[in-house]
């Protein structure tokens, strides 16, 4: 198997993936929806997984959040289990669908995790006050995410997702549902978001570009069995911050390059060639 | 603004729409009225068959203290039937909700309530609670509510999306946070639904209880001892009533409905 390279002792790894399975039961048999996973991300890595329809890349991410329990292998988040980490809140999470609450206001969607875990109502007012001028979106406070547009209902959701300055950030395809000019627009202020809160991010998705702009490293999976084909370490912001990571960058040879690395590690090697228990005869 | 291309049917504006929307049923119904007095006057037709629109009214207005007194009598009677029977609709249904083995028994019970033809039990209920009560009636308009607003309620307590339960195991919510905050707001709107299909039906069958004994001075016992005596046109008055009060049980509920989510997602479902 490809070997994910750690780049901080164990003990502190934001999230740690040790040889884990993940088989569903289905009615037409078992589904092996991941394969023999090790992945290590370092506090304040940004990650993006990528990969086919089927590489289990929104599987792994919902292992880590413990929204699903894997079949073998260990799982840690922070060094304790994920159901613990999940207990303790220690993730933000947001997924494809905004999920906003329709009958809450934006303030109120914001609020939401804050409510459920008891932080009083001057606090909690402070706190989204300072996380919807974060998105950009203090003058939509009051409105009912029905009255606003998909990007602007995805940033009230990733608001949500950073309520409780998590010190890792899971999100699944958040920008999948945009139009190509909003989700550009919301990947830069992802970054800015990102470097500002020092969040370690698992970013799911199946955009070359988006991964390359964003990622530190992109995970590239393969299906049936969802497996890690490669990780393919982004040059790009190696000596430079993230923040530094703007607009520019999306037409530099280097961007460019990176895109090229990731394209050739998902369709180069086969499925079949990449580990010894890779011998199918389906 | 413009879209009136000539050669093609021209196409209404909306205000001569709106106003269409209007008149046409008061027109339909003004039309049917005056062929229906035309048949009773004009041909001939016996006022024993069918009473004219003229003397309904004429009876309408000459018993009005007692068609009022007639109506708040069935009316309370479908009140109190209504809002009993939605509260035991919603909390069974939140106790089936939440377990299974009460879904499972309470799955039959309704099933059979929801067959049996409610009134049916209205003798049998005249004799248990004796014949100068309302309660018979009242708890025949309970057991007519019941029925929509627990089918209701509870397909609403299972309309939560996965994204939202998925959020709620995301922030380690306990199982009455997820009840106040997801569960039940999702849940709103169905139970209204159910609400105003009950309101119908239980000024039906409180109505419809009266017929079959028990104190006098509702709607439906006046309707039969007037029909009973040959003053058919004094029937058709109470009749009359009878619409009317079932129109302002469901036009209150509609309202109801309308006050409550117009807060909420705009409308339709998203």
């Amino acid at each position: 198997m490809t070997e994910a390279t750690p780049t901080t002792p164990d003990s502190t790894a934001a999230v740690e993936v040790r040889g884990v399975d993940k088989v569903f039961e289905t009615r037409t048999g078992q589904v092996h929806a991941l394969d023999a996973i090790d992945l290590v991300i370092a506090p304040g890595e940004f990650i993006s997984l990528i990969g086919p329809s089927g590489c289990g890349k929104s599987t792994l991410m919902r292992l880590i959040a413990d929204l699903d329990e894997p079949t073998g292998g260990t799982l840690t988040v922070f060094g304790k289990t994920a159901r613990q980490a999940r207990l303790d809140q220690d993730y933000g999470i947001a997924f494809q669908q905004a999920g906003l609450l329709p009958w809450r206001t934006v303030a109120a969607n914001v609020a939401l995790p804050l409510e459920l875990h008891g932080v009083g109502s001057a606090e909690r007012r402070s706190r989204v006050e300072h996380l919807l001028d974060m998105v950009g979106l203090s003058d939509f406070a009051d409105r009912y995410p029905d009255q606003l547009s998909g990007g602007m209902q995805q940033r009230v959701a990733i608001a949500r997702a950073l309520a409780e300055q998590p010190r890792l950030l899971l999100m699944d395809e958040p920008f999948g549902a945009l139009d190509e000019m909003t989700r550009e627009k919301m990947q830069t202020e992802l970054v800015r978001i990102s470097a500002e809160t020092g969040a370690a991010v698992v970013f799911v998705t199946h955009s070359i570009p988006e991964a390359v702009f964003l990622s530190d490293r992109v995970v590239v999976m393969s299906p049936r069995p969802g497996r890690i084909q490669q990780v393919v370490p982004m040059r790009l912001g190696a000596e430079a911050e993230r923040a530094a990571r703007t607009e520019e960058l999306r037409e530099e040879r280097a961007f460019f390059d990176m895109v090229t690395a990731v394209r050739e590690a998902l369709h180069g090697g086969s499925p079949v060639s990449s580990g010894p228990r890779g011998v199918e005869t389906r | 603004m413009s879209a009136t291309t000539a050669g093609r049917p021209t196409r209404m504006s909306p205000r001569t729409e709106a106003t269409l929307r209007v008149v046409a049923p008061i027109a339909v119904g003004l039309i049917v009225l005056g062929a229906w007095q035309f048949l009773v006057s004009v041909v001939g037709v016996s006022d024993y068959l069918l009473p004219s629109p003229a003397s309904i009214i004429e009876q309408f207005v000459a018993f009005f203290p007692s068609i009022l007194a007639a109506t708040l009598i069935t009316g309370t009677n479908a009140l109190l039937g209504l809002i009993v029977g939605s509260l035991l609709g919603i909390l069974l249904a939140s106790l089936a909700a939440r377990w299974k083995v009460v879904d499972r028994m309470s799955a039959p019970i309704v099933a059979a309530l929801a067959v049996v033809p409610i009134v049916a039990l209205a003798p049998v209920l005249n004799s248990m609670f004796g014949a100068d009560s309302q309660f018979g009636r009242q708890a025949i308009a309970a057991l007519a509510s019941f029925v929509p607003v627990f089918i209701n309620t509870l397909r609403g307590f299972r309309q939560t999306q996965p994204v939202h339960r998925d959020l709620m195991k995301a922030y380690a919510a306990n199982s009455q946070q997820v009840m106040r905050v997801l569960t039940l707001p999702t849940a709103v709107p169905f139970v209204l639904t159910g609400i105003r299909i009950a309101s119908s039906l239980a000024v039906i069958s409180a109505l419809v209880a009266e017929y079959f004994g028990g104190p006098r001075g509702g709607l439906g016992s006046l309707i039969s001892t007037s029909a009973a005596s040959s003053a058919y046109a004094r029937a058709w008055a109470y009749v009359l009533a009878s619409i009317v009060l079932g129109l302002v049980f469901y036009l209150a509920t509609l309202a109801l409905e309308r006050l409550v989510l117009r807060r909420g997602p705009g409308g339709g479902a998203r």
